[in-house]
């Protein structure tokens, strides 16, 4: 029987999350079917397959999968279980391969898919047919400029569609690029948080927490000659700030910055010698998009979130982030930094830095985070006897809703209650 | 000069680790270099260059000051109360000596104890270089290499590892 977890009342401008929906087992279950097994998953970025047959595997929505090119260069995702009798047919965690080869009995698939060797195929006197025994593939693999996504419902709408408004904003980012693309830099964070991976959704896009969590970043970037100026006109935040609903559960924040950029945002942590070239980035900005839309892209920062688990944050640098649940209170984050594919050494160096600044399990804002959302993991042992989560922030607001509102959180929740309600 | 010996490269990482340990972090700092740098590189890119490659933490000796300053501080909530730590330093090996630098290599076991119990061991190898100075050895440049294949299992690196 469908029940709902939000008390979504605009009367009386209240919006309550039922706790259990943090906590249980069962709900986790029923999110793998409902949700994560019918929304487009982000699987990988076609920079992190520079050539033909280079392949990674990763874990995408608790599936092993490999994602590869072929020996003509086209991308794929596998399944990365054998057709015979199930075992991991690529091991590695990435490398190039012509071909993945089962350890157990030997089966080779080549790395577009088809089985290739079967030892002893004579052995198989039935209906046996290597033609239908290729590595299997997810139901839906689709990309939208450069970003992979898998579906594995086969009548789910296709991801151009799913992803709607949301392309904006993936296009505002990929505008700090001359050429338009950006490529995933080596080196890949990962970390476990001891909380509901629904936490981290809320935490990417909440800038209600800046202050109070964030408080030793702060005053990093003002030792460091950022001018902070006090929030006034009744917000939390240094600068305005809106949170935009984007449609499909897709939403984002909208800032004015006040933190530094390493598209063309010059804060004194990036030294005086970076000065001419960030200028020159803006030069270029300005000239390819037009004064407007280059103040978009350098002047202001966004925290855009991809129902359900894709988190890109165009902030101090941009992060891909992604995360899987591993249990009701656990989750397995994973975070690449983004760059425009064209990035001088110095400007690659620069963006990496600064995003240690912030970004990742030894910055200086993201481990309080992380102590943020399993501190609420913990109190959240309290859910039956305190059963509702409060949500309304900002509810009701006549204007536009801000970045520290809870609007965007709600779009969420909304959106997740209506999935697992969906029968 | 005489030679460095692997006994005095020992008395200082274990002296670092026993101030890293007692988050005694001022005087911690007195055992760098002006110029000191510490790097915690990705586990999937351990040979990786910071300036090419995103890391876990890369900081020079102006941020190694600031990231003591957030520790120091109540507001640092990952470490508020400070995580306990202790850590085994042992296979201590002076690998190259050039001028007044020396690289050394270590390995350890950091057993990590914060509130409500969780423990967290993070096993793994330091490289140093170190440098000769007037008064005696100092840290110039401290790498951590993490031994389990995913960060994952052990969280954030809040503390100086
Ligand atoms: S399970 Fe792969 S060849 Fe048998
Ligand atoms: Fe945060």
């Amino acid at each position: 029987m469908p029940r709902s977890y939000i008390i979504d009342d605009a009367m009386r401008k209240r919006f309550l999350l039922d706790r259990e929906a943090l906590v249980s087992a069962a709900v986790l279950q029923e999110e793998m079917a409902k949700i994560f097994a019918k929304c487009w998953i982000y699987v990988g970025h076609s920079s992190e397959l520079k050539k033909p047959n280079d392949f990674v595997t990763r874990k995408v929505a608790g599936r092993p999968v490999i994602f590869n090119r072929d020996a003509r260069g086209d991308i794929h995702c596998f399944l990365n279980t054998c057709r015979h009798r199930g075992a991991i047919v690529c091991t590695e965690r990435e490398g190039s391969r012509r071909s993945f080869r089962c350890v157990y009995h030997g089966w080779a698939y080549r790395n577009d898919g088809v089985l290739g060797i079967v030892p002893g195929a004579e052995a198989y006197k039935g209906e046996f047919d290597t033609k239908e025994l290729g590595l299997k593939a997810p139901a839906r693999f689709e990309s939208y400029r450069d970003f992979w996504f898998l579906n594995l419902d086969a009548h789910a709408p296709g991801l151009q569609d799913y992803l709607g408004r949301a392309r904006d904003y993936i296009d505002l980012v990929l505008d700090q690029s001359p050429s338009g693309c950006m490529e995933i830099v080596a080196g890949t964070q990962e970390y476990d948080v001891a909380a509901n991976w629904k936490l981290m959704v809320e935490n990417s896009v909440d800038d209600y927490h800046l202050p109070s969590t964030h408080a030793t970043w702060l005053n990093y970037m003002a030792n460091s000659g950022v001018k902070i100026e006090r929030p006034s006109d009744g917000r939390v935040l240094p600068t305005k700030g809106l949170a935009v609903d984007l449609g499909n559960g897709h939403f984002t924040t909208d800032n004015i910055n006040f933190r530094g950029r390493p598209v063309a945002a010059w804060i004194p942590i990036y030294g005086e010698a970076a000065k001419p070239e960030m200028e020159q980035i803006r030069r270029e900005l300005v000239e390819r998009l037009g004064p407007e839309r280059a103040r978009r892209v350098a002047d202001t920062n966004r925290n855009l979130i991809i129902f359900p688990n894709l988190v890109i944050n165009d902030g101090s640098s941009v992060t891909v982030r992604t995360f899987f649940p591993d249990g009701p209170a656990k989750m397995h984050v994973t975070a690449w930094a983004l760059g425009p594919v064209e990035e001088s050494e110095a400007a690659r160096a620069r963006r990496l830095d600064a995003f240690l600044t912030f970004y990742g399990p030894g910055g200086f804002a993201t481990p309080d985070d992380v102590e943020a959302l399993e501190l609420v993991q913990q109190g959240l042992a309290n859910w039956q006897d305190d059963r509702w989560t409060e949500m309304s922030r900002g509810m009701g607001r006549e204007d536009e809703q801000l970045n520290s509102d809870e609007h965007h959180l709600r779009i969420f929740w909304r959106r997740w209650n209506q999935m697992m309600d969906a029968v | 000069m005489p030679e460095v010996t692997r006994a005095e490269v020992e008395d200082l990482l274990y002296r670092e680790a026993a101030l890293l340990d007692e988050w005694r972090l001022d005087e911690w700092l007195a055992l760098l270099t002006e110029d000191a740098a510490y790097y915690v590189p990705p586990n999937d890119h351990p040979e990786g260059d910071h300036h090419n490659t995103l890391f876990i933490l890369a900081d020079d000796i102006v941020r190694i000051r600031e990231r003591v300053k957030r520790l120091m501080s109540p507001d640092c909530h990952a470490e508020y109360p400070h995580s306990r730590t202790r850590r085994l330093i042992g296979n201590v090996r002076i690998l190259a000596v050039e001028g007044d630098l020396i690289t050394a290599a270590a390995n350890f076991i950091c057993h990590r104890y914060r509130r409500y119990e969780r423990i967290r061991e993070y096993t793994g190898a330091y490289r140093y270089i170190l440098k000769r100075g007037d008064s005696g050895l100092k840290i110039r440049e401290r790498r951590v290499f993490i031994d389990a294949q995913e960060l994952g299992s052990l969280g954030s690196l809040s503390f100086i590892l």
